[in-house]
């Protein structure tokens, strides 16, 4: 079959759309804005240049989500503005940040933890409602939650429970961990230690990353005997949360052992590997609009401009309280191109929703993997549960 | 056993012509392109057709001599003989065709079209776009009433019903539902619509005639999370006291009293069963199961599975020909 032969069709009458709102609907003409907040961050070198991080991570998923919801919104007489307030790694976010919440009730905030956290402590932000959509920090979920800001990007624990019970399922339970030197790295090691305990697999060694040699020219040198002496094992973990040095190790290793971690097979909140439960039609749509593929950020960007769609289209409201109160209800739903509804823990305010373990050709498995059961929602077995988080914000 | 008294007949009184002909299955693999074709009395595949790219929706004209195929990928609906296979010509379907309807004029297919927001309107006789209408993001579910004045598509991702009006091509009413609507059909009287909900998990029933809601189907199988138990296409039996619908990753077909909207038993099925047919005498019903490549045959009065039946890659639609 010739491919793509007939994109563009003669149309011989084409009937314009009407604006006819839906029957029995909230009809009264709505203007919805919603700001997306980035303070920009100084990114350390990298040993590779091969995948630079986009400009637009996070945003071109707002930019996709605010098309989607446009489109719903002129049968409903809602319209849709997306204000981005991009703050260079130097810029002054505080006052930045007052001048956004000063003006807008529904924001979307990219940076890091401490950075969130200080946007959503700002007296401006009282009754506003905001959204993480880059940090998988847990302290946000548990004793630094707050009640006006909700997370859509995943928590970084919640990513580490998937690969766990991806690895615990099929039965690889010797662990061996090669752990990078920053914060980040050292943070995400601990969540990983943390989740094969909790999924019963054991870590039989441990090495800390200490080269300082170009590894474009030294991995195959250097690698094997670095992780000679690490005990037999079945999967070998790389904690590399800055995609500094990961991607030398696979295939570099003493023994012939897959990767997992921050490389190899990875858990995400997205990866264009994604393509069953209609996610295509999502991967088509982020991929027209910016040119390239969907990312974690960009997900997590998405799902919060098309929560605060739903919410909009189903209270006929965008008064931030409203929208929230709705958005924690049991009534809340939203399809997320995952196979599972996606709906917000009424505890922490973190999205629920399935993690893609996956590899860079193809997922693996969509975990909660079949089997790991909860009393609530499968998808609670991935991360903090309500018994574990010390978040009391929701409950006052 | 039809065919064997079919034969037993002919035996004793050779002038009656033509013996009960065998009904047939066809079931579009989307990850083959491929269109299977079942024998309704072996249960077993007796042809295999090439297609254009990712075939899902398909139906037959009212003479049952062409095949429509929305064949997504080569963004084309393919038109061809049953008898042969052959592709006779391809129609003008908008982007993406995923799933359409053929009015009941026998001549006009509606067409989702799942990447462009778009519902398209072709005549099959000229061969020509009638009209586009601009409906919610990714239609998918399309039905039209009885009397053919209106039709019907369903968002995915706006989660509404569009309603519109056949004569005009124009909206004239958008009804919310639950979250990823899948499938809509009318009941055979054109009285009620009923439309499946696929991460909600429901099917809500309409009024036509004002488009108020009726009510809501809910679903729960023991064993199985909620959140697996996905909605998506259904049929109603001939007698319309039934419907049967396919609930996805839950492996089950769900039985509904239409009076009451209660769900009164859950069939077996293969994985991730998604749409359905009925075999030329309705005794059957024939279901495709996306994920484990394959057909379950369910035995109506007893509403019971009798049979799998291996197919294509991802088997989507299926419609019937006696």
């Amino acid at each position: 079959m010739p491919k793509k032969t007939l994109c563009r069709v003669a149309v011989a009458a084409v009937s314009g759309f009407c604006l006819m709102p839906a029957s029995g609907l909230h009809a009264e003409p709505l203007a919805v804005e919603v700001v997306y907040l980035r303070q920009q961050e100084m990114r350390p070198p990298v040993l590779s240049n091969l995948d630079p991080v986009p400009e637009d991570l996070g945003i071109a998923g707002a930019e996709v989500a605010m098309a989607d919801n446009a489109t719903t919104g002129k049968f409903l007489g809602q319209t849709y503005t997306l204000n981005v307030i991009d703050i260079a790694p130097e810029g002054d976010l505080p006052s930045a940040a007052r001048d956004a919440l000063a003006g807008a009730g529904l924001v979307l905030v990219d940076g890091t933890a401490a950075e969130i956290l200080a946007v959503a402590d700002m007296p401006e932000a009282a009754g506003k409602l905001l959204f993480n959509v880059a940090s998988g920090d847990e302290a946000l979920r548990s004793a630094d939650c707050r009640a006006n800001l909700l997370h859509t990007i995943p928590e970084d624990g919640a990513r580490t429970d998937a690969l766990m019970q991806v690895l615990a399922a099929k039965r690889w339970s010797k662990l061996a961990m090669i752990t990078g030197p920053k914060p980040a790295d050292l943070a995400y090691a601990d969540h990983l230690r943390r989740s094969a305990a909790k999924f019963g697999l054991t870590l039989v060694g441990e090495k800390a990353w200490s080269f300082d040699t170009d590894l474009r020219r030294a991995a195959t040198v250097e690698l094997p005997p670095f992780t000679q002496d690490l005990p037999d094992h079945d999967v070998l973990l790389v904690a590399d949360e800055t995609d500094d040095f990961g991607r030398y190790v696979e295939n570099n290793t003493w023994l012939p052992r897959p990767i997992a971690g921050s490389e190899g097979l990875e858990p995400q909140g997205w990866t264009h590997v994604m393509e069953q439960w209609g996610a295509v039609q999502l991967q088509n749509r982020f991929e027209q609009t910016a040119g390239r593929d969907m990312r974690s950020r960009d997900y997590a960007a998405w799902t919060a401009v098309r929560a605060i769609g739903e919410a909009v289209t189903r209270t006929g409201s965008a008064d931030p309280a409203t929208l929230r109160d709705y958005m924690l209800s049991d009534a809340f739903q939203l399809d997320g191109f995952k196979g599972r509804g996606l709906s917000f823990r009424s505890w922490n305010g973190q999205l629920r929703q399935p993690i893609a373990v996956a590899n860079a050709r193809a997922l693996v498995t969509l975990a909660p993997v079949e089997g790991f059961l909860h009393q609530r929602n499968e998808t609670d077995t991935l991360g903090l549960d309500e018994p574990e988080s010390q978040c009391h914000a929701f409950t006052e | 056993m039809r065919r064997l008294a079919a034969a037993l007949l002919l035996t004793a009184t050779p002038l009656i012509p033509a013996p009960i002909q065998a009904g047939e299955i066809w079931v579009t693999n989307e990850k083959d392109d491929t269109v299977s074709v079942i024998d309704t009395d072996t249960l077993e595949v007796i042809k295999t057709y090439p297609t254009g790219e990712r075939p899902r929706g398909v139906t037959f004209s009212k003479d049952f001599k062409r095949l429509y195929i929305c064949a997504s990928d080569s963004d084309t609906v393919q038109v061809m003989d049953p008898d042969t296979g052959e592709i006779l010509h391809d129609l003008p379907s908008g982007e993406d065709p995923e799933q359409f309807v053929l009015a009941p004029d026998d001549r006009h297919l509606y067409i989702a079209n799942e990447d462009d927001a778009i519902t398209t309107v072709v005549d099959t006789e000229t061969r020509q776009v009638v009209a586009q209408i601009d409906v919610g993001v990714e239609p998918e579910g399309m039905a039209i009433s009885p009397d053919g004045k209106i039709a019907i598509t369903t968002s995915e991702t706006t989660n509404m019903a569009h309603w519109i009006d056949t004569a005009t091509h124009k909206l004239f009413a958008n009804t919310l539902v639950d979250s990823r609507p899948r499938h809509a059909e009318f009941t055979a009287d054109g009285s009620q619509l009923w439309v499946s909900a696929e991460i909600g998990g429901t099917v809500t029933v309409f009024s036509v005639a004002d488009q108020r809601e009726l009510g809501k189907v809910h679903f729960a199988i023991s064993g199985v999370n909620d959140d697996l138990i996905q909605p998506v296409g259904f049929k109603f039996s001939p007698d319309g006291k039934r419907a049967f619908v396919a609930l996805g990753p839950a492996n089950h077909v769900a039985v509904i009293d239409t009076a009451s909207f209660e769900v009164t038993n859950y069939i077996l099925t293969g994985r991730r069963v998604w749409h359905m047919a009925w075999s030329p005498d309705q005794s059957r019903l024939f279901t495709t199961n996306g994920v484990s490549g394959d057909v379950t045959v369910i035995d109506v009065a007893s509403e019971t599975p009798v049979k799998s039946i291996k197919v294509g890659r991802f088997p989507w639609g299926a419609a019937m020909r006696p």
